[in-house]
């Protein structure tokens, strides 16, 4: 695992997501209402919607393709539909709000 | 201790077996599953959509890998048994893996039958069966133009579609005359034929292939009458055989299949065998359903319970290629001894035919219209007597004829209702009872009945029916989604009388399941907040819709449109040149008039748009939100020899007077310069057509899904009054529709009557309009808004790319 900084905390509005390219890796980041930071590749597994652009409810995106419900804190698809998105370890660090992210050291050497 | 399972075979029955081993024995067994193919268990049947281009690979999966994980199975995809060591009850692949068994099934399924021509060892000969053959197509549709089936049967003309659709010349040859002659009588295959012709298929019947032709690569077949066809890929579908040789190498008795009995056993203990790959009663089947049936025999004799073992089944076929409708089940061709009612519509393109023995219902033919099948299935499985009311069957009668009730309380509970998730009608009877299922979807969650195909739909709707009754089906109050039980009207009472002004407290207050609500509340919530309060409440752009929040349109590759706003369509050559420059500039893919009479810039990255729209320096076209989309106009009496009055004037007014403001669904209005409507106004939410002094005002009108013209609302004399009676419908529109609700289907539920009564005194009208106005007053072109605020700007930029080292 290697961590790597991708912002800061107040760059992601709450309940909103941005998008960071980590090698060939596309990430949507998430903030909750609660302060909580989530993220997860930025493709349905569906038709490969871009999740960053869905409706945040509690730890939930509704992807905005065909509203498919993803759970942020695993990536898992929600019933009646199947599925799993791959999910990324992130941190806000306490004091000064950087954002870590724990990536798979061949997921970005790929670029 | 556990016994060991292992299943041989990757496919629909075998997995299938196991899950239901899963649920009725769930201890019983540790299992390990081998699977040639790399891929988890997938939908077979659905393969035609992927290569139609309905699905893909990823829609047609049926147990994920997480599957596998969560019930603690083994798989081992990718590597092909090779042994069974029946004695010392070993399992062992090519690969070298072996695994010990207490209990074995084989479920190798079926391999294509391939022709053995001369040069069928040739570069772009394949079959149609996996996911890679339908890789191979999608790979040579890309090189190569013309494609030949060989094959004019299901899987063939399957086949031939999904050609069809990559953009090859299809043609398909057939041995017999008739396509389809397994499951269709000479009528019903003609129709066919000249169904698919006019998609565009070429048929070469009644010939025999005798050699493949070209050197290292396929270039064409000639047939037994000495004529060729040139060709660059052909596809062999010509059926399917047992793939039973590994079976027959362990010393398992075979014959066309491998041979068991009704509880799927073979000759050899602890040895079982389900699906394509075996023989029951001299008779291989190659559909889903009776697989299923001898899955769930299988399923349970292994988990220790009792069962009737299995007695083989009866057919039916379902064709999946769009536009015909195909079905088919039973003894369909005439003999001596049956008599057949049909019913014949060469202009409607529909056939159907019912055979009768005996005064049983045998077999069925559908071309055309086969919503009968299900229903005609049942008849057949249940052999009911139907003597004296065999013209009722298929032509209807004063009521006598049995109805969809009668037949679903004859089907018994082990039937199957879903062929394609194998789930009986006892499944769907206590997903109802115990799960408190009420509609067609609720079952589709619990029990996955119609998640496939979709084709058993109105047979689960009717036992829906027949469980809870015609007024039990969905009486559940339905709130406005699944967060609560309250409907539109307690929620926007809710917000007046408590002056809520955000969705938090309304969730909060009214008691909302999921403490953040859904997609379907959330932007609903938002809107019913903005026209109560429009001052007090602060638009949540969390709670838009992705269009909404990025005022643009996404589209499927995660791009967006742009489309300027052009007043009543009514533009000028410098703003064609400016819109031309920024399409050249940002190197748009694709520029398109709309119907509404707009200018579409699509292929936009999320990132340009802002710089687009300052560069464009245009408001924004809302041609993406719930709100007024655009107003059409004819030239009317500026250039028109017709025309009554000038349309442009009065479509550009009313567009800038009523602009960027929400409302429950988008809404779309038109001015035309005289009656010949032009512009299309009378299917419009909102349309106005002149008229020799005066204007007509239309309203209700939708030229989407389901048409629908408007109804007359009024008659006025001059402009004034036109925007005032449009301004008034527009704010009383959005004060009483649901949120989603086109005006089309809230003035079919309001009626029209009540529309006219509340705007027909001019105080009531004056009253609507201020409102409407003080609305409009706090809106501002959203484009520029976010091209001036760095914050909102921002969210159009990905976090910058992080520094490794």
């Amino acid at each position: 695992m290697k961590q790597v900084k991708i912002g800061h905390i107040s760059e992601i509005e709450s309940m909103r997501s941005r998008v960071i390219f980590v090698g060939d890796l596309e990430i949507a980041l998430f903030k909750l209402s609660n302060g909580e930071i989530k993220a997860i590749e930025n493709k349905c597994p569906h038709k490969a919607g871009k999740l960053s652009e869905g409706i945040v409810c509690d730890h939930h995106v509704f992807c905005p393709l065909h509203d498919w419900k993803i759970d942020l804190n695993d990536g898992k698809v929600q019933d009646p539909d199947e599925g799993c998105v791959v999910s990324f370890k992130v941190e806000a660090d306490a004091e000064s709000g950087d954002l870590i992210l724990y990536v798979e050291e061949k997921a970005y050497q790929a670029s | 201790m556990k016994k060991k399972l292992v299943l041989i075979g990757n496919g629909m029955a075998g997995v299938n077996c196991i899950e239901q081993i899963l649920k009725l024995a769930p201890n019983r067994y540790d299992i390990t599953i081998f699977g040639s193919e790399p891929h988890p268990n997938y939908n077979r049947i659905m393969l035609s959509s992927v290569l139609a281009g309905d699905a893909d690979i990823n829609d047609i999966v049926i147990n994920s890998w997480d599957w596998y994980r969560e019930n603690n199975i083994i798989i081992h995809a990718g590597h092909t048994v090779s042994n069974i060591d029946t004695k010392r009850k070993i399992v062992s692949t090519e690969s070298g893996i072996q695994v010990p068994y207490d209990d074995v099934i084989i479920a190798t399924g079926s391999l294509p039958f391939m022709l053995p021509l001369p040069g069928a060892d040739k570069k772009g000969v394949i079959a149609f069966r996996d996911i890679k053959d339908c890789e191979t197509m999608f790979e040579t549709a890309k090189k190569y133009k013309k494609a030949v089936v060989i094959g004019g049967g299901l899987l063939g003309l399957e086949a031939a579609r999904g050609l069809l659709n990559l953009n090859m010349e299809v043609s398909v040859v057939h041995s017999n005359k008739i396509l389809m002659n397994r499951q269709m009588d000479e009528t019903g295959g003609i129709m066919l034929q000249k169904e698919l012709q006019q998609q565009g298929m070429k048929f070469l019947l009644g010939k025999n292939t005798e050699k493949i032709l070209g050197k290292e690569r396929v270039t064409g077949l000639r047939f037994s009458d000495g004529s060729e066809e040139s060709a660059d890929l052909v596809v062999m579908a010509i059926g399917i055989k047992p793939n039973m040789a590994m079976a027959k190498k362990s010393g398992i008795e075979v014959n066309r299949g491998i041979l068991v009995n009704d509880f799927m056993e073979t000759n050899i203990p602890n040895v079982y065998s389900v699906g394509e790959c075996v023989e029951h009663r001299g008779i291989s089947y190659g559909l889903v359903a009776p697989l299923y049936e001898q899955a769930a025999v299988l399923a349970k004799k292994l988990a220790g319970l009792e069962t009737e073992g299995y007695h083989g089944s009866v057919v039916s076929t379902k064709l999946k290629v769009s536009g015909v409708d195909v079905f088919s089940a039973g003894q369909f061709l005439d003999n001596v001894d049956t008599r057949a009612v049909r019913v014949q519509d060469e202009f409607g393109g529909v056939y159907k035919k019912v055979v009768i023995r005996g005064g049983k219902v045998v077999g069925a033919v559908l071309f055309g219209d086969i919503s009968d099948g299900a229903r005609l299935f049942a008849m057949i499985r249940s052999g009911e007597d139907v003597t004296g009311k065999e013209k009722e069957i298929l032509l209807g009668s004063g009521g006598s004829a049995p109805s969809n009730a009668d037949l679903i309380a004859s089907m018994s509970d082990d039937e199957i209702v879903c062929g394609c998730n194998g789930v009986s009608k006892g499944a769907v009877v206590t997903a109802i009872n115990e799960k408190g299922c009420t509609s067609v979807n609720d079952i589709k969650a619990c029990t996955k009945a119609s998640a496939s195909c979709g084709g058993c739909k109105p047979l689960i709707a009717d036992v829906l029916t027949y469980v809870l009754g015609a007024d039990g089906v969905k009486t559940v109050k339905e709130g406005i989604c699944g967060c609560t039980t309250l409907s539109r009207d307690e929620v926007v009472e809710g917000i007046r009388e408590m002056k809520l002004t955000t969705s938090k407290e309304v969730m909060n207050v009214m008691g909302w399941n999921n403490p953040e609500g859904c997609s379907k509340c959330r932007p609903a919530l938002n809107y019913y907040l903005g026209m109560v309060w429009p001052e007090d409440h602060e638009d949540e752009r969390e709670s838009r819709f992705v269009n909404e929040r990025n005022h643009a349109n996404i589209q499927k590759d995660g791009t967006y449109s742009v489309v300027p706003r052009i007043y009543g369509g009514v533009t000028t050559p410098q703003d064609l040149k400016k819109i031309a420059d920024v399409a050249v500039k940002y190197e748009v893919p694709l520029v398109k008039i709309t119907g509404g009479q707009r200018i579409d810039l699509l292929g936009v990255k999320k990132e340009d748009l802002p710089s687009m729209w300052t560069d464009l320096d245009m408001p924004s076209g809302y041609a993406y939100g719930k709100t007024l989309r655009t107003v059409k106009t004819c030239v009317g009496s500026t250039f028109c020899r017709f025309g009554t009055q000038d349309s442009m004037a009065m479509g550009i007014e009313m567009e800038k007077r009523f602009e960027r403001l929400s409302t429950p669904a988008k809404f779309k209005m038109a001015v035309s310069g005289c009656p010949r409507n032009c512009a299309e106004a009378t299917i419009k939410d909102l349309g106005v057509v002149a008229i020799d002094g005066g204007w007509e005002i239309h309203v209700g009108g939708n030229g989407g899904t389901k048409v629908r013209v408007t109804d007359l609302l009024v008659k006025v004399k001059t402009e004034e009054e036109v925007l005032e009676w449009t301004g008034a419908y527009m704010q009383y529109y959005r004060e009483t529709g649901k949120y989603n609700e086109r005006t089309a289907e809230w003035l079919e539920r309001v009626g029209l009557d009540t529309i006219k009564a509340a705007l027909e005194k001019k105080e009531d009208r004056l009253a609507l309009v201020e409102r409407i106005e003080l609305a409009l007053s706090l809106t501002q072109d959203p484009w520029k808004e976010i091209v001036e605020t760095d914050k909102l700007r921002t969210t159009f930029e990905n976090l910058p790319i992080p520094t490794m080292n």
